[in-house]
């Protein structure tokens, strides 16, 4: 069966409480099996909207302390604080939850001279979840933030009072692990800067995927594979500088004997790309999540091995692994329901 | 004449009652073990010549032969084996050092075999290649860290063709293109027959692979099959000029080889007949002798050099390749000629096989070829300059298993050169050096040579890499992966059997029962 995913995303930016989006990924619970689920929700923030946002996850007080100092050598500080949470009867074992607002100081921008801003936020996350201490940074961007543990993911997002929070974009993950034990860090989504990602699929070409991306610097610490995904996009999108349609070409690129009947130009285009970015390839069955904040963009591996549909009503673009999850938050008419064809993304994007 | 203290290695019986004295066995062993004794009217049989090639048990048409090892045995002794012993008494009698051809015999452990590949159960379904496409193209070269785009459009529409919103400004260097990823080693003309070449090439092309010259030059009549030919440029530069060069898919500098690092090549004067002393361009019956080294690389800025004046000559078109034997510490080898501007490293593994080697150095110098890839890959991935070459491996590789094992270590493609000969009917007797093949193919002896068809040769040639490939697809499905590149360098899909700590350390494989 496999996990259950959902996203929404408005694309006229108008933003709308977590509730909607709990209730599409409480209606697949049975794809589910309580031991992981979490959301990402963007433009959440707008009163800090230009400070990174550090959601940190603590085994305990000492490991938050040692964390803080180095989060103040590289960073100002401009808010730190617990991130709140209500009592939920199935929600057992939860550790420190703390986000913080954060600029990057002018000293270290200096002595990082060839890095971006972002290239140095990357850096201190790779450094605290690479440490392996008990920190996890579990998302890193701006105007967002992801909130997961270990439950359902409807008890997830009440114990995280997330219909208290209002974004335009939202995404979801009920999971049903079977390659990794339940904890709080494993649960999707993964973020990593504004990316978010959820997936339901398991990776059969992990291994390499992570020693390609450990080539550019990306430390896969999660004991998941799907943290891989995520830093794929990053690395092709933020540091490759490469558009998103082309990052998916990439990540599941046509067959050859797809490309062998293109036209010569387009012929010669996805050669060079599979022959660059062979390492990238995500081979095994996957529906996949991902945004950057700008865009909500879904796709299947390239045989199609699991479930995505979407919707368009309205200013309001969904995707989720079933109709129902759609049907419970959306009066869908006729033809607003459409499945992406295998090696066609469903793009929502803002503006 | 003294007489030797050898013994046989092999007993050949005759049974007397199948024997209808045609003498087929006198005709087909070369190393004149069977004779027709005129006086007795029948065919006698000198064992101690048999080199145990199998000719004439294949061809009797009774089926009266059996040869067989030699069982009169000297008290055995683990030490002092029936081998050590009748070197030092070949050795004793002679006063030369020991030949040999193929790879190493020596039971080294195989690595392989304690390396098992993992399938797909039910999270992560398996792939049936009968029913999915799975894809095993493979392409050698250098390739770019990244790919840079020229925006022409940038409302992007799904629907129209990427090409008419973004061109490519990063041009790819040049490439081979394999259907599946092997290749035929390097095997050259003077060790093996024209026909065997013929053989080799055809089936190169027919399946959309490549095969490879050695240092002995082309055959002009091979030159047809250009684009499936790699060409190598040894130290002895044999067959050598512009139109060489021209005609190949890519140049191979041949630094080493996995049964003789450090040494040189010797192609005797009686072998050099015309057409070998036409296409190595050296005066017939003299001998060919490869220098140990390339007299004008004695570092590795040499090396860059060659690479280098090879891709002006070639315009950039072709890809360079070095190749080069794994030795002790083949990962700072690999990365220096990677920096030198190679395009491709082969790496000739400790069980490489050869036409003539010393025997002390065929089974004594070097590294498994499995331990060499795992070095190479992890050294260039850490390094950084992975992408820059493609890495080819060979060195004894017998089965598609062992293919997919090398590919998921990190190799991009793999030579066979034993397994092509086996596979055109070679049984392993290693005696190529002597010339005297009786199955027609490391010999240049024209009456032997015909014994090769190169028609159906090259048909079994197909068939093999055909079988290996549906093999690959077959494991690959079963790993739920259906293009190579998710399986190069993907060892996480490995396990170790049985294989100490610091072997599964360099391998970089967890042992048998951890999981992910
Ligand atoms: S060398 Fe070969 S052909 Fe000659 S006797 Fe031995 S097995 Fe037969
Ligand atoms: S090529 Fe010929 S001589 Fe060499 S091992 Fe094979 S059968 Fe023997």
């Amino acid at each position: 069966m496999g996990c259950s995913i959902a996203g929404i995303i408005d694309e006229k930016g108008n933003r709308f409480s977590g509730e909607k989006i709990i209730c599409a990924i409480k209606k697949m619970y049975l794809r589910a099996n309580g031991l992981g689920g979490g959301f990402a929700g963007y433009g959440i923030y707008p009163g800090n909207k230009d400070d990174f946002c550090f959601h940190i996850i603590y085994n305990d007080e000492p490991v938050q302390k040692n964390t803080e100092n180095y989060l103040k050598h590289d960073f100002e500080i401009v808010k730190g604080e617990p991130i709140p949470t209500r009592t939920v009867k199935s929600i057992v074992n939860r550790p420190l939850l703390w986000r913080y607002f954060l600029h990057v100081k002018d000293e270290i921008k200096k002595q990082f001279y060839e890095m971006t801003e972002e290239d140095i936020v990357m850096r201190s996350v790779m450094k605290i979840n690479g440490a392996q201490t008990g920190a996890y940074v579990i998302s890193s961007g701006k105007n967002m933030g992801i909130f997961k543990g270990v439950g359902y993911a409807a008890d997830i997002g009440e114990f995280y009072k997330l219909e208290e929070y209002s974004g335009y974009c939202w995404l979801a993950h009920d999971r049903f692990p079977t390659n990794t034990p339940g904890w709080w860090g494993g649960a999707h989504p993964f973020g990593l800067l504004n990316f978010s990602i959820v997936h339901n699929g398991e990776i059969s070409s992990y291994g390499i995927n992570k020693r390609y991306l450990e080539e550019f610097g990306y430390q896969l610490t999660l004991h998941t594979d799907s943290e891989a995904i995520l830093y794929l996009f990053d690395l092709l999108l933020r540091k490759h500088k490469l558009p998103m349609s082309l990052a998916h070409k990439i990540l599941c690129p046509p067959l050859w004997s797809e490309i062998e009947k293109m036209p010569a130009d387009e012929k010669k285009f996805y050669e060079t790309l599979r022959i660059i970015y062979g390492s990238a390839l995500i081979n095994g069955p996957s529906a996949i999540i991902v945004s950057d904040g700008k865009r909500m963009f879904g796709f299947t591996d390239r045989i199609k091995l699991r479930p995505l549909v979407a919707a368009r009503n309205g200013s309001k673009f969904y995707l989720a692994s079933e109709e129902c999850a759609i049907q419970e938050v959306c009066p869908l008419k006729k033809g607003d329901v459409f499945f992406p064809k295998v090696g066609e993304p469903a793009i929502g994007s803002l503006g | 004449m003294k007489k030797s203290l050898l013994f046989p290695d092999f007993t050949v019986i005759r049974d007397p009652d199948k024997c209808i004295q045609c003498e087929v066995c006198v005709r087909q062993c070369a190393f004149d073990a069977h004779s027709f004794d005129k006086a007795a009217n029948k065919v006698e049989t000198d064992a101690s010549k048999c080199v145990s090639c199998l000719r004439c048990a294949t061809m009797c048409p009774t089926g009266a032969l059996t040869v067989s090892e030699y069982q009169q045995n000297i008290r055995k002794n683990k030490n002092w084996t029936d081998k050590q012993i009748k070197e030092l008494y070949k050795q004793a009698e002679t006063g030369g050092i020991l030949l040999t051809g193929m790879g190493t015999d020596k039971d080294y452990k195989i690595i392989w075999d304690h390396i098992l590949l993992d399938a797909a159960q039910v999270t992560n379904p398996s792939i049936d290649p009968l029913r999915e496409p799975m894809e095993l193209r493979t392409y050698l070269g250098s390739k770019p860290d990244k790919i840079q785009l020229k925006i022409k459009n940038e409302k992007l529409k799904i629907e129209k063709p990427l090409s008419t919103f973004y061109s490519p400004l990063t041009k790819l260097p040049p490439q081979l293109k394999l259907e599946t990823p092997i290749l035929f080693s390097a095997m050259s003309y003077g060790a093996i027959s024209l026909n065997t070449m013929r053989a080799l090439a055809r089936a190169s092309d027919e399946c959309g692979i490549f095969y490879n010259t050695g240092e002995g030059g082309l055959p002009k009549e091979l030159y047809k099959y250009g684009k499936n030919t790699i060409v190598q440029v040894a130290s002895g530069r044999f067959g050598v000029d512009p139109d060489y060069l021209d005609v190949a898919a890519a140049v191979e500098i041949k630094v080493g080889q996995g049964a003789k690092p450090g040494i040189g090549g010797h192609l005797p004067g009686e072998k050099v007949t015309d057409e070998i002393s036409q296409t190595r361009m050296i005066p017939t019956g003299t001998d060919a002798l490869s220098p140990a080294p390339h007299h004008d690389i004695y570092s590795i800025e040499d090396l860059s050099q060659l690479i280098y004046s090879i891709k002006e000559a070639t315009e950039y078109k072709k890809p360079i390749s070095v190749k080069v034997a794994a030795v002790h510490n083949i990962a700072a080898i690999a990365s220096g000629i990677v920096r030198a501007g190679a395009d491709i490293v082969a790496i000739d593994g400790l069980r490489g096989g050869t036409g003539a080697a010393p025997t002390r150095i065929r089974d004594n110098v070097g590294i498994p070829i499995e331990l060499a890839i795992a070095a190479v890959d992890s050294r260039l991935r850490g390094e950084g300059i992975r992408n820059r070459a493609s890495i080819i491996a060979a060195g004894g590789f017998r089965n598609s298993a062992d293919v997919v094992k090398a590919i998921a270590l990190g190799a991009d493609a793999v030579y066979i050169g034993t397994a092509a000969l086996v596979a055109m009917g070679c049984h392993l007797c290693q005696k190529c050096y002597t010339g005297k093949c009786n199955w027609g193919i490391a010999t240049q002896d024209p009456y032997l040579v015909k014994r090769l068809n190169p028609e159906i040769a090259s048909r079994r040639l197909v068939n093999l890499i055909k079988a290996w490939s549906h093999e690959i697809k077959e494991i690959m499905g079963g790993m739920g992966i259906n293009a190579v590149e998710s399986l190069r360098g993907n060892r996480l899909r490995l396990r170790g059997f049985d294989l100490h700590e610091n072997e599964l350390k360099i391998l970089d494989i967890k042992p048998a029962g951890e999981s992910m």
